[in-house]
């Protein structure tokens, strides 16, 4: 094996990650070639495709315009999904769960359900707008921050009952909710439930911007962390000895992870599945364990199937709400047959 | 040097270390040994901040552990744990790599390669660097870990029973490659060891625990002896001393 740095005296220095960079770079960039072309076909494809108009012409420009935002929306969904789902196992050093168990979903359902409870249906739509999405996504990333920092960061946190409680207050909200779903008039549920299941074609436009910022700064802090995040996935006692504040950088990480859900589940309703089939398969398809590589895979994964998806359903079907129920439904046999074949948690 | 002064540690009721004030000379491979639950890995691992202490305080090279910043404790000394769970997909050498870490925060420098090869080359992994780790035994994956704390290059090392799952051949050559790491780099070693007889071949130093407390602490020419190799793993022990070192002599 002489395949080693020293052996290539006429790369030019300082060269970092010379080693593993030549080993994964001839395997990987065709792969993330193509997804990005498939991705950006599927942008260009959702935005122009049979379009009346004449290209160029103000109409044709109107419809992209209003495209836009569905594609906006769906790129934003799909770089949440993707992102939160992939730190969520990083976190918690394990690949089968997703962030849904901890109870994020079932926070928004119990605020959606206690609005029309409240409120009633009229006053549910009446309210929609700005301040209450960002009262809706607050609630849900302060839930989930002090859940972590108390259960966490304490001196006994464990990471296990932490996921515990997660779950038990995830069935109870769930609980809350039908109990409460259960009093609706008929009229109300059904403004309820067309609430609660995800619609890519249905969000709020006013919310893009800031969810943009938002998950712009995120992303940021989650690039700048790649290394550490690579680190982490070691373990508690590796990553600790290896200079890193563990506690704390899994704690940032599942508050990161919470804003993106939040920001997803706000925008769309829940997806329960899809990050988790779309970070499996980036960890099988890119095959490496660095997350410079597994994190823009699952975006690009992601972005190619809720558009190409989307794109389908649209123009060939015509069924575009359909699309997160269709996903859910993929998603959870894929969700079994992979806990079948790996046998275990 | 690593000092500990009134270091316990509790759980519950039940105390499993300590009080313990002792200090480990700096240089040199210092073997911690004792029965079953004698604390010996919870010291080694309240010594390498992975297990806090419930009193007292440590320091390494003159750095308190709770004090000094993790990262900067990183680069004076490194710990390596018995058992290594492992989620991710990684060969040998990425895992080697990672000990950079402390250094270069994930971007390898030809410094880096150069201490990854190093520690590659010195713990005989050369043909199994591109490897994956679930695709290696249990003594192969053992290498890989030490070489990853290796090429962390601290000036204390602590490991946790490193001879675990290794062969004769590679239990032998691990000592060897130890003791030239603390002879020729000036490094300080300690380590858990079950076997009596590799401490006192290697070790300058041994430390014996009984119960959470040190029972006997010395060189291995004064602690090789049948009396306190009895009190200490309470066990028939004859301590044979006709070879070059003392070898303690119970297996029936």
């Amino acid at each position: 094996m002489a395949d080693t740095s020293t052996s290539l005296p006429t790369r030019p220095a300082p060269a970092p990650d010379v080693d593993r960079d030549r080993r994964s770079a001839p395997r990987l960039w065709p792969r993330f070639a193509v997804l990005g072309l498939v991705a950006v076909a599927a942008v260009v494809g959702v935005l122009v495709w049979n379009i009346p108009s004449t290209p160029g012409s103000r109409g044709f420009w109107l419809a992209v315009e209003m495209r836009f935002t569905t594609v906006a929306t769906i790129l934003i969904v799909a770089c949440c999904q993707a992102v939160a789902t992939v730190l969520f196992h990083t976190a918690t050093n394990n690949r089968i769960l997703t962030p849904s168990i901890m109870g994020f979903e079932a926070v928004y359902v119990v605020i959606q359900t206690a609005l029309v409870f409240f409120f009633g249906g009229a006053a549910a739509a009446a309210t929609d707008g700005l301040a209450k999405v960002a009262i809706q996504s607050l609630l849900m990333v302060g839930f989930a921050t002090v859940l972590y920092t108390w259960l966490f960061s304490g001196r006994r946190g464990n990471l296990h009952v932490m996921l515990l409680v997660g779950v038990v207050l995830g069935v109870g909200f769930g609980s809350l909710s039908s109990f409460m779903q259960r009093l609706l008039t008929p009229s109300e549920f059904d403004v309820l439930s067309a609430r609660l299941f995800g619609n890519l074609s249905m969000s709020n436009e006013a919310y893009l911007p800031w969810a943009a910022l938002v998950i712009a700064i995120a992303l940021g802090v989650v690039w700048r962390r790649r290394h550490h995040l690579d680190v982490i996935a070691l373990g508690r006692d590796t990553a600790t000895n290896l200079g890193l504040r563990y506690k704390r950088e899994v704690t940032v990480l599942l508050i990161l992870t919470s804003v993106l859900i939040s920001i997803s589940t706000t925008l769309v309703g829940p997806m329960t599945f899809f990050g988790f089939i779309v970070a499996t398969l980036a960890y099988q398809l890119t095959g490496s364990s660095q997350h410079r590589h597994v994190l823009p895979f699952a975006f690009l994964l992601s972005v190619v199937t809720l558009l190409g998806g989307y794109f389908v359903l649209r123009h060939v079907f015509y069924a575009a709400g359909l699309l997160s129920v269709i996903i859910e439904f993929a998603g959870g046999l894929f969700f079994i047959v992979h806990l079948l074949r790996k046998g275990a948690l | 040097m690593i000092t500990l002064s009134d270091v316990t540690k509790t759980y519950g009721d039940t105390t499993v270390l300590g009080p313990l004030t002792l200090s480990v000379p700096g240089g040199g491979i210092t073997a911690l040994v004792g029965p079953n639950g004698a604390g010996k890995s919870t010291m080694l691992t309240i010594i390498g901040r992975l297990t806090e202490p419930t009193t007292g305080t440590v320091t390494i090279g003159g750095h308190d552990i709770t004090r000094t910043p993790s990262r900067e404790l990183a680069r004076t000394a490194s710990i390596l744990r018995q058992e290594n769970h492992f989620v991710t997909r990684l060969t040998v050498r990425e895992l080697v790599g990672f000990g950079r870490f402390p250094h270069s925060r994930g971007r390898l420098t030809r410094e880096d390669n150069r201490h990854v090869d190093q520690a590659i080359e010195f713990l005989d992994l050369g043909e199994l660097e591109h490897r994956y780790l679930d695709q290696l035994s249990g003594g192969q994956r053992q290498r890989a870990y030490v070489a990853m704390v290796l090429a962390q290059d601290t000036d204390y090392i602590l490991l946790d029973e490193p001879l675990n799952n290794l062969d004769m051949r590679h239990a032998v050559a691990m000592m060897k490659q130890l003791r030239k790491a603390a002879d020729e780099l000036g490094k300080t070693i300690v380590i858990v060891i079950h076997d009596i007889n590799f401490a006192s071949a290697y070790a300058d130093h041994i430390i014996a625990l009984t119960r959470g407390r040190v029972a006997q602490a010395g060189p291995p020419s004064e602690l090789m002896t049948r009396s306190t190799l009895e009190e200490v793993f309470e066990t028939p022990v004859e301590v044979r001393r006709d070879g070059p070192h003392p070898l303690a002599v119970y297996y029936r």
